[in-house]
């Protein structure tokens, strides 16, 4: 089946206004006969649940946190894009737009992302009227600072912790209608299972992880904002709780998976200190606004970098990359680092690390002016490492971060399943093979306050709202499915823990479905986790019952749906034979190790549809064309 | 190193809890605080044993879901730090570790270290929030905020809303709680407008839902661990203050 | 905003705490100021005690006031701490006390032994229904001097009176610091060293107070 994104026609700086003139419109006496479900509150979710219960929807929103606010969108750090050219340093909507397609690698949707860029400067506007504290200059006016993928500042930001105050905004928004009584919270509780009636969705399953009850929620649209998958590689910067199993759920009663290949590794993260470690820990890109990025030039050295002279330093991103240096894209950067870890010159236990250094900075701006900057973030490592950053360069590696890969939507976010929208993260829409440096913040916000409240819109009415009841046959089913699977991981009452699966898992991903993948790494993935999964099934122990809160049931039940996910990345990885962003292959590479795209053959999405357990899943593709830019070989050179 | 933990079990919120004695043996001190649980946690399964349930989530400080009261100090013994950034260095061979869930009427025990905290939720949808509706409003350099107040308004907002100010209290307070949102929000032109009506909105939730009340001891900033400063209870005191001659109604 | 809000806000009644904590400050302090003229001997304190007298109806505006003002301070004190109590029904088993201190946690301790101890010293001085025989002056009035000084040499009473004074100490000791952070008065500049001025404020007062007992009861300065 050919996809269509249903992208509007006509000049692409049009495209959204002239959408939106389109759009059918849901009179405000009749929003409140809607209801809808939120399934998130992130920053995608939060926003949305909040703005539609403004505009008078009845609203439910779901999250299995035990409050909204600790959506992992509160740990991003850096920053959010937005083309405000403040600074009048040549920033404009259309360069936002192209850095960020072009820091996708050319496959994300033109129309999507120009439709972003628009978009950002509103969302900076919102967040300021919610009261978001922004840095500001002594004139009282915003600040911004640069960031990787970008030769302008367009980043706006709240010290080191941009995405714990947008979230508080969106999160204050929501306590607001939630006060109002338009929107209703339901904390502490994960959707299992989407339901649909006459293909359309109508609702979820879900269990409350403090009773353990399982128990059904119709509404007239279910949206997802259930972030990313990346734990799927065990170790990753993402929340423990973070997991595929809503996104999953959904694409197993229909909805298409998208581009899952296309995952984010970050560069600069603090390397795996041992086998206990349960999570790696980001350390901002904004630090390479500052900092400097090296290997010892002989392989094996063992002195203290304090001990190596310059001249045995290998600055190798400023080498490679002279015009973007230590600002290299993500995908570009944590490559790199791999590649001279992989060549003997890592640092640190096991070789793995490189220093990222602010040796210069701070003699040219002086401690003070660093520690203002990055405090936070230095006294942080201080803590994992017990190092002392100001006085010697931080070991950092790269970890994976953030999943470009997500349920194929339309333009208007809506997935192949009537009735089910996907934002934020969760969805693959915005960009393409490689997410530049605060742009997921922008992403999650743009679709939340500024995208879904028009096109939802549009859906619900040509739907006559409350048509279906939780009684309906179809819940029933999705219900006692759910008992069913809780009862059956509870029976199996094997000899491994479901963290040992998780680690296992893990270790195969990064492996052979990590950074650098080929066909017979894939090939092996995809022959290991199938084993892994059927031995998950046989032999793994979750001690307690179903009617409590019960922590191991709960991440029993997601490692299974990475257990099956984690196969359909390696196919997609595998289907992709070029090299682009966050997908390398090492077969598919420029004589000097870049990544070597295939635009004839892939410059298309691949949306996979879920065919049954142990079935080879059906590859969907969406031509990618781009009317307004040359695709390009992507250079930082 | 090898520790002995005394973990308060409680097997839900009806049911009567107690202290029961484990070992943690092989501990390394590059571990977090809730690493070694999740070890200790990993033998217990294997035993058979039920494991300890305690809540964590991003395991980088920032989420504010990790809280447990360890020896007497909520988040532990480092200052500004959470459960989860709380490494094994800082304790040594031998030690005898107490660990209990945050203790307030308002925080229900669900199970073992697992608090039920949805009362500061509604602390915050009394009033914790700008009523600005998505759109409409002005350009963001329209507002212009001097870098000052901007300063302290981050200061306050710094908050991750973990309740550790309520567990260390001796008077199971969340006064520093609302004080971070009540001052950020005063210090901001945005937040101005509702600041009256915020502060006895919010205040007047504190004591609904079974907080007690500041008497100024200060053990909140202590525990905080982002060391928000007892100063924003002073401003929200000023706050409330200046309410007064002004008309209150009540929460709508 | 009406009047039964404000009580019925816990920060409401906080500051009613510090207003009228305001007030018996200032009492404790003036009080301190009339009764250290009994350093000047008979004379000085016997004169003070008649000028008060004289003060006729403005005295007992005052005296009203200051009833008025304790007996708020002792009713909001209990409300707050026994909502404070309720606030944690299951203790600890292990706490510390990261920044509290003893005299803080102990207000409601030091306020009650403080209430009982006023009520003793009006039975006591004013009303003068316990104590040693009382000496009269010409024209009716009461050697003060001479009644202070028989009171302060039976142990009893000296020690009585120097007990109360150092539970004084512990409740001004957090009480005036406190009054200025429930007042609003503070901040990243005052907060520092608000805590160690209110000590040596309560440590003055609480001196000056029990000078005047301990010097009667070991026979120096004052005879």
């Amino acid at each position: 089946m050919i996809l269509d994104g249903k992208c509007p026609s006509g000049p692409l700086a049009n495209k959204w206004d002239t959408h939106r003139q389109t759009l059918k419109l849901v009179t405000p006496a009749n929003k409140r006969k809607f209801k809808i479900i939120v399934v998130g509150t992130g920053l995608a979710g939060a926003s949305a649940a909040a703005t539609l219960g403004e505009l008078g929807y009845r609203v439910e929103a779901f999250c299995y946190q035990d409050s909204p606010r600790r959506a992992h969108s509160i740990a991003a750090q850096g920053g959010i894009n937005a083309a405000k050219n403040y600074p009048n340093d040549g920033d404009s909507i259309y360069r936002l737009f192209y850095d960020t397609i072009k820091g996708g690698d050319f496959r994300a949707r033109e129309a999507n992302v120009y439709r972003l860029a628009q978009i950002s400067n509103a969302i900076i506007d919102q967040c300021v009227a919610q009261g978001v504290p922004f840095a500001r200059d002594y004139a009282g006016y915003l600040e911004n600072r640069s960031f990787g993928g970008a030769q302008v500042s367009r980043t706006f930001f709240a010290r080191g912790q941009t995405g714990q105050q947008l979230l508080l905004g969106a999160y204050q928004a929501l306590s607001c209608q939630i006060a109002a009584g338009s929107v209703k919270a339901f904390p502490r509780t994960e959707m299992l299972d989407l339901v649909l009636v006459d293909g359309q969705a109508r609702g979820i399953t879900v269990r409350d992880l403090t009773t353990g009850e399982i128990r059904c929620h119709a509404a007239d649209a279910v949206i997802l904002a259930t972030g990313g998958y990346v734990n799927v590689f065990n170790l990753s910067t993402n929340a423990m709780g973070c997991s595929v199993t809503a996104a999953w759920r959904a694409h197993k009663k229909g909805a298409l998976f998208a581009n899952p290949c296309y995952t984010q590794i970050h560069p600069t993260c603090i390397p795996v200190s041992g086998d206990h470690q349960s999570k790696l820990t980001l350390m901002s890109e904004s630090l390479r606004n500052d900092g400097r990025i090296w290997v010892p030039k002989k392989s094996g050295d063992t002195r203290l970098p304090q001990d190596i002279p310059e001249t045995e330093r290998d600055y190798y991103l400023e080498r490679k990359y002279p015009s973007f240096g230590n600002l290299a894209p993500r995908d570009i950067a944590s490559r790199a680092a791999k590649e001279v870890c992989d060549a003997g010159y890592g640092v640190g236990p096991g070789g793995r690390g490189v220093y990222l250094d602010f040796g210069d900075s701070i003699e040219r701006l002086g401690e003070d002016a660093i520690r203002a900057r990055y405090g936070n973030l230095f006294e942080m490592y201080e803590r994992i490492t017990d190092e002392n950053a100001y006085r010697q360069p931080m070991r950092i590696y790269p970890a994976p971060h953030y999943s470009m890969g997500g349920l194929w939507v339309d333009y208007n976010l809506q997935s192949n399943v009537d009735g089910l929208f996907v934002l934020g993260e969760a969805n693959f829409s915005d960009h393409g093979a490689n997410r530049l440096g605060a742009s997921a913040l922008m992403q999650g916000l743009a679709d939340g306050y500024f995208v879904i409240p028009y096109t939802i819109a549009d859906y619900l009415a040509r739907t006559t709202p409350g048509t279906i009841e939780d009684t309906h046959e179809a819940f029933r089913q999705s219900r006692q499915q759910v008992a069913q699977q809780t009862d059956r991981l509870l029976s199996i009452n094997g000899r491994k823990t479901a963290s040992e699966f998780h680690r296992e898992l893990g270790d195969i991903m990064w492996e052979q479905v990590g950074m650098a993948r080929s066909a017979t790494r894939l090939t092996e993935a995809l022959k290991r986790i199938p084993e892994l999964r059927d031995e998950f099934w046989q032999n793994v122990r979750i001690p307690g019952s179903a009617q409590q809160l019960n922590q191991e049931l709960e991440k029993a039940g997601r490692i299974a749906d990475f257990l099956e996910f984690g196969e359909l990345l390696a196919r997609d990885a595998l289907n992709r034979e070029e090299s682009c962003g966050g997908h390398f292959r090492v077969e598919h590479q420029t004589p000097d190790g870049e990544a070597l795209r295939n635009d004839a053959d892939f410059a298309y999405v691949a949306a996979w549809q879920y065919k049954g357990a142990d079935q080879t899943p059906v590859l969907h593709k969406e031509p990618l064309t781009f009317e307004n830019i040359e695709l390009a070989v992507r250079s930082y050179k | 190193m090898d520790l002995t933990l005394h973990v308060w079990r409680q097997k839900g919120p009806k049911d009567k809890g107690r202290l029961t004695t484990y070992k943690a043996t092989d501990i390394s001190s590059d571990m977090s605080f809730l690493e070694m649980l999740d070890v200790v946690n990993e033998g217990l399964i294997k035993q058979g044993i039920e494991p300890i349930a305690f809540d964590h989530d991003c395991r980088e400080g920032i989420c504010g879901t990790c809280s447990q009261v360890i020896n007497g100090d909520p988040h532990g013994p480092q200052a500004r730090t959470t459960v989860c950034q709380l490494h094994m260095r800082q304790f040594k061979d031998g030690d005898e570790i107490y660990i209990e869930p945050w203790r307030s009427r308002a925080f229900p025990v669900i199970r073992d270290l697992v608090v039920d905290r949805s009362a500061m939720d509604r602390l915050m949808q009394a009033g914790g929030f700008v009523s600005v509706k998505t759109g409409g409003v002005p350009d963001a350099n329209t507002i212009l905020i001097p870098k000052d107040d901007a300063e302290t308004a981050m200061d306050a907002a710094e908050c991750i809303g973990c309740g550790a100010c309520v567990a260390a209290c001796p008077n199971g307070s969340a006064m520093l709680f609302v004080a971070s949102k009540v001052g950020q929000l005063a210090k901001l032109p945005q937040g101005r407008a509702e600041a009256a009506r915020r502060v006895c909105t919010m205040t007047d939730a504190m004591l609904e839902e079974g907080f007690g009340n500041c008497s100024n001891h200060y053990d909140c900033e202590a525990a905080c661990p982002k060391g928000i400063s007892v100063k924003f209870i002073a401003q929200l005191n000023r706050e409330y203050f200046m309410a007064l001659p002004k008309g209150h109604k009540e929460k709508n | 905003m009406p009047l039964k809000h404000v009580i019925r806000s816990a920060v409401g009644r906080k500051l009613f705490m510090a207003a009228t904590g305001i007030i018996l400050f200032g009492f404790v302090v003036a009080h301190l100021l009339g009764n250290l003229s009994i350093y000047l001997g008979p004379e000085g304190i016997n004169a003070y005690a008649r000028q008060l007298h004289q003060l006729g109806p403005i005295l007992w505006i005052f005296r009203l006031g200051l009833i008025g003002a304790a007996a708020l301070h002792v009713l909001f004190g209990i409300t707050l701490t026994l909502e404070s109590r309720r606030a944690r029904p299951v203790a600890y088993i292990r706490k510390k006390h990261l920044r509290s201190t003893l005299a803080g946690r102990t207000m409601i301790y030091s306020g009650l032994i403080l209430a009982t101890f006023i009520v003793f010293h009006l039975l006591h001085f004013t009303f003068r229904a316990i104590g040693p025989q009382i000496e009269m002056l010409d024209g009716g009035v009461v050697n003060v001097y001479r009644m202070i000084v028989d009171s302060f040499r039976q142990v009893g009473y000296a020690l009585a009176y120097v007990v109360a004074m150092v539970v004084l100490f512990f409740h001004i000791s957090h009480g005036f610091a406190s009054l200025f952070q429930t007042m609003g008065m503070n901040n990243e500049v005052t907060l520092p060293w608000m805590g160690r001025m209110s000590r040596i404020i309560a440590v003055i007062l609480a001196a000056g107070y029990v000078s005047i007992p301990a010097l009667i009861f070991l026979g120096l300065v004052i005879k």
